[in-house]
């Protein structure tokens, strides 16, 4: 991750001189997205095909986010950045921090790097209203688990120790999203193709299953006004280990876009178990702010 | 055998977008919403002082006759929402040669180097001249849906 970070911000510099100096905050308000859970343009926890920020196809945009799951006995906080450039290009960066607080997970900390990117392929979901073709993308996630603490007394400090079979691994998605302006409403549905646990937070592969599985994720969103959405969203994922019977996830938010600089996005989420030693369905609400140019 | 599929997607692609663009609603529900002529008469009234205040795009409407512009658009916002209205689509050109050229919306607009950005300032500026008509957002929507797709004709840089 030391690598990437530099050659990233290179690629940025030069793509984004390519384009245009200056973001040009250029696309209707809302159309760059939130940031989702793993740090790519989309919804809560399912990235769309759009490309991240306000930069249209001339210029470039940026934003940084912080978001904050918290349920009954777990935190997840996020933070990460993503840049998008000439509405074509998406790279984003995040750093996931899994914590617990109900004995005797409540010193558990797994950190977890994300780095993405995702290309426009085809379609525009805002232009095109005469049109049933969504905007399609294709995005690549890599994570890095980068261990776990608090578990020191049991002797386990990688995921791979619970059972996982990597503590790295690649998310492949295809992504489909249109606003119809007519009804009000966005739609989006992602196709993932994903060895993860828990989004990588407990590894890739386990003891009851290792190999790719593609699994569907959909969302859709009321265009209140120009300012707020209203949105509900539904994300499969495999169960590979033993010891967390790994359920889909489902969320309802409100997403609030006061200026193109800033947007808040609150929702309540729905998590299942995340591990057989505590039986409870984990739900709570998730906080999320971006901040961008 | 690969390649042909291909081409017949496209096409399909093609014809579906020909056969949808720009057809107005069948009913009057939008023109209603807008207000009928005096609504869509107020948010122009709005819309081209905001236009005109707009640092993105003010410049571009410099040598415009803002009387006849005006009057197209409430003409053509008229008949898209299904209001009992023809967009004549017709602009008479005054600084070009001084001589009135007719020219239609692809003409007139492809020299002006409109971005995507310029375009998407215009709507912006149209949204809000119907918020500030209280015009309900599911209404303003439906209007942005027929205007968006000019986008193709408008957008030449």
């Amino acid at each position: 991750m030391k690598h990437i970070i530099p050659a990233l911000i290179a690629l940025l510099a030069c793509g984004g001189a390519a384009a245009q100096a200056r973001p040009d905050m250029g696309k209707f308000l809302a159309t760059g997205g939130v940031s989702q859970v793993e740090g790519a343009g989309g919804g809560g926890i399912t990235p769309w095909a759009l490309i991240s920020g306000y930069g249209t196809r001339d210029s470039w945009g940026a934003n940084a986010h912080y978001t904050r799951l918290a349920t009954q006995d777990y935190k997840l906080d996020s933070y990460g950045m993503a840049v998008g450039i000439a509405d074509r290009l998406e790279l984003s960066l995040a750093n996931q921090e899994f914590k617990g607080s109900l004995a005797p997970l409540n010193l558990l900390n797994i950190k977890q790097d994300i780095l993405g990117v995702k290309v426009k392929v085809a379609g525009d979901a805002v232009h095109e209203q005469d049109s049933w073709m969504p905007q399609v993308a294709l995005g690549i996630l890599y994570k890095r688990n980068k261990g776990v603490g608090g578990l020191g007394a049991l002797g386990v400090s990688n995921v791979k120790q619970l059972g996982a079979k990597d503590d790295h691994g690649y998310d492949y998605y295809v992504a489909a999203t249109k606003i119809l302006f007519e009804q009000s409403l966005l739609l989006n549905g992602t196709l993932r193709a994903t060895r993860a646990n828990q989004m990588g937070l407990l590894g890739f592969g386990g003891d009851q299953g290792d190999s790719m599985r593609l699994m569907p994720e959909v969302s859709m969103a009321y265009l209140v006004n120009r300012k707020l959405a209203l949105g509900a969203e539904y994300r499969r994922k495999p169960h590979n280990l033993g010891v967390d019977n790994e359920k889909a996830c489902y969320d309802a938010f409100v997403a609030w876009f006061p200026s193109k600089n800033f947007s808040l996005t609150a929702a309540y989420a729905e998590l299942g178990d995340i591990t057989i030693f505590n039986p409870k369905q984990q739900h709570g609400l998730y906080l999320s702010a971006q901040a961008g140019l | 055998m690969r390649h042909f599929s291909r081409m017949a997607w496209l096409g399909l692609l093609l014809a579906s977008s020909l056969a949808m663009a720009q057809t107005p609603y069948a009913d009057d529900a939008t023109y209603v919403g807008l207000g009928g002529k005096d609504g869509i008469r107020k948010i122009v009234d709005t819309f081209i002082p905001l236009v005109l205040a707009d640092p993105r795009i003010k410049d571009t409407f410099a040598d415009f006759d803002m009387v006849q512009v005006g009057a197209r658009l409430q003409e053509q916002f008229c008949e898209f929402a299904g209001g009992p209205c023809k967009y004549t689509g017709k602009y008479r050109d005054k600084t070009m040669d001084g001589v009135g050229t007719v020219r239609d919306m692809a003409t007139v607009h492809q020299d002006m180097q409109i971005t995507n950005a310029m375009f998407n300032a215009l709507t912006e500026d149209l949204q809000i001249a119907m918020e500030q008509n209280q015009v309900p957002s599911r209404v303003a929507n439906k209007l942005i849906a027929k205007l968006a797709p000019m986008q193709r004709v408008i957008v030449t840089k």
